[in-house]
């Protein structure tokens, strides 16, 4: 899959509390969660965002509860693709699961800066930072994993039977 | 090839001599569980699978206790749409208010996780059960529904942290500032993937409720689970709330783990983990006078019946200070009523405290707490981030029962030896 968009940046261990805050949670609608995606740490991130933009943070993005919310409302948000230096583990599952492309490239997501316009081939492993002409090599998913994305997400995956 | 606790659980509930770190492996579910919040998502989600039944009704939990009793129309809609589902799927462990408490208190409480099992949750403190010698870890409520439709869950199989733990917790200390005291030694990702495995005469000096509390924080330290060596305390435990057959996995003595930590216990002091990380951590000797404006004791890490006893030992015959909020929240309602009969409810209030009957509330920022900006709490609770539990301008400091319930008759972070002298 590709995806190419400009970069909205932030640092380490983004919380899922930042990502969409508790007070919220009383809905499970993906346009009003995305209303509210990531307001805590930056109030212009609605305004910011185009769809199609690619989310770039540092290490254990995604720490903390286990809301699904939070990646519904980065995906909602019109993001196409987190790379992170690292993720937490929940938040890695839920964004394989609901079919937000995520991926861990520590030197991408050092190198790359907010604003960029940066182009990703996950099925060639090759993030391009088009601001900067930048390369970067990503790992694949392991053959287990790519089903779940390629068949759009555990609910897809589940009903083709992929998994049984 | 020698496995580690966790990884014997996990193959033999994939069916498999033998799991190695690293492998993605498709397990039998003993317990799925989901709450208010992380339900809703999940029941929708399970509708788009196109299933129809849930494969193991006995085997699925749904706990009302984030925002109940009701906190508003949304949260209400939320568990109408829960209670909807369980009633057509037949679920017979659906816990409303009036039965519910917090889930991971009211789990081990009801034996539906036991000994053994692999459990999952759509929470993230799910990893609770550890204590129990179980397997458990938070999921999404993708994962729940794929869990309800399936009756199994996908993992990729982690390696382990192993914490060996020797001497025995002084006075006042207690499984929280040893978690806590973990947690700012290997930072917030330090266990990210991995399992903690706790092990050795420390481990096996710690009450249950000291060890529910130690590994529902796992996940704190970025761990998929963290675990307790089965031994006396928790056969005692299970013999008064287990209701099927314990099943007992030891680690293999040649196991392999990324890092072995030793800490001794007799040496640990009263811990707080100051905003917004819960790794910020800082000894009670090392604090100055931060003054504050609330405490919160309760929740799913410190809201059993020894967090409430060890509150009572310090509020008990003294006064909240004055400009001090202090809320109580028992974690179900078998422990409300038990602190109502040992008289620590009397206590409370008339310290100047508040008691609330069971639910998650403040811990997240939901309700019954929330702070005003520049507002600072001492809290029970698991997490400090921004904004955790209201204003983005507030601030939570984490830390025991006792070091809680003395910084609210004080006014200030305290530890529980100032008070009781």
């Amino acid at each position: 899959m590709k995806c190419i968009g400009n970069v909205v940046k932030y640092g380490d261990n983004v919380d899922t509390d930042v990502i969409i805050p508790a007070r919220y949670l009383n809905t499970s609608d993906p346009k009003e969660l995305a209303a509210h995606c990531m307001e805590d740490i930056d109030k212009s991130f609605r305004s910011k965002v185009s769809e199609g933009d690619i989310l770039v943070s540092g290490e254990n993005f995604g720490c903390g509860s286990s809301r699904e919310h939070a990646p519904i409302a980065i995906k909602e948000s019109g993001i196409s693709l987190v790379i992170a230096k690292s993720f937490a583990r929940i938040f890695y599952r839920n964004a394989i699961n609901i079919g937000l492309a995520i991926t861990e490239c520590p030197e991408a997501a050092e190198a790359i800066e907010e604003g960029h316009r940066v182009e990703a081939d996950l099925d060639a492993g090759v993030i391009t930072d088009l601001t900067t002409g930048r390369s970067f090599k990503t790992e694949p998913f392991p053959e287990f994993i790519q089903n779940i994305i390629s068949a759009g997400g555990l609910v897809n995956a589940a009903k083709s039977g992929i998994l049984s | 090839m020698p496995m580690t606790m966790s990884q014997k659980i996990l193959a033999f509930h994939a069916s498999l001599p033998a799991v190695e770190p690293g492998q993605l492996i498709l397990c039998d579910l003993d317990r799925i569980h989901g709450n208010d919040i992380t339900s809703p998502v999940a029941i929708r989600e399970f509708k788009k699978m196109g299933f129809e039944k849930v494969t193991n009704p006995q085997n699925i939990t749904l706990i009302m206790d984030h925002f109940v009793p009701n906190k508003d129309i949304k949260a209400a809609q939320q568990c109408k749409c829960c209670r909807e589902f369980a009633g057509e799927q037949e679920l017979e462990s659906f816990f409303d208010v009036g039965r519910m408490g917090i889930e991971h208190a009211l789990i081990p409480e009801e034996g539906l996780v036991v000994t053994g099992d692999v459990a999952i949750g759509a929470d993230s403190h799910t990893c609770t059960y550890g204590a129990l010698g179980a397997f458990s870890t938070g999921v999404g409520s993708t994962d729940m529904a794929f869990g309800m439709a399936t009756g199994k869950a996908w993992f990729k199989v982690p390696s382990a942290l192993k914490f060996v733990l020797t001497g025995e917790l002084p006075k006042y200390v207690s499984g929280k500032d040893l978690i806590l005291h973990i947690i700012g030694m290997i930072g917030v990702d330090g266990a990210r993937y991995k399992s903690m495995e706790f092990t050795g005469p420390g481990a096996h000096s710690l009450s249950m409720p000291d060890r529910l509390t130690v590994c529902n924080m796992a996940i704190e330290a970025g761990a998929k689970n963290g675990i307790f060596e089965v031994d006396e305390v928790t056969l005692a435990y299970e013999k008064e709330h287990a209701k099927r057959e314990l099943r007992v996995f030891r680690a293999d003595e040649d196991a392999q783990y990324d890092a072995v930590y030793e800490i001794n216990l007799s040496e640990l002091r009263p811990t707080v983990a100051f905003p917004h990380l819960p790794e910020n951590t800082h000894t009670v000797d090392e604090i100055g006078d931060v003054k504050i404006d609330q405490v919160v004791i309760g929740s799913c890490t410190n809201g059993l019946f020894k967090d409430m006893a060890e509150a009572d030992s310090i509020l008990k015959g003294r006064k909240v200070a004055k400009n001090v909020r202090a809320i109580i929240i028992p974690a179900t309602q078998d422990i409300y009523l038990k602190c109502l009969e040992a008289g620590f409810i009397k206590d409370f209030i008339e310290a100047g405290c508040v008691v609330s009957t069971p639910t998650c509330g403040p811990c997240l920022g939901g309700y019954m707490g929330i702070l005003a900006e520049g507002e600072r709490c001492v809290s029970t609770t698991n997490r400090n981030f921004v904004g955790r539990m209201g204003h983005v301008d507030s601030e939570v400091y984490l830390a025991s029962p006792a070091t809680a319930a003395a910084s609210a008759v004080l006014g200030r972070i305290a530890s529980a030896e100032e008070v009781v002298k």
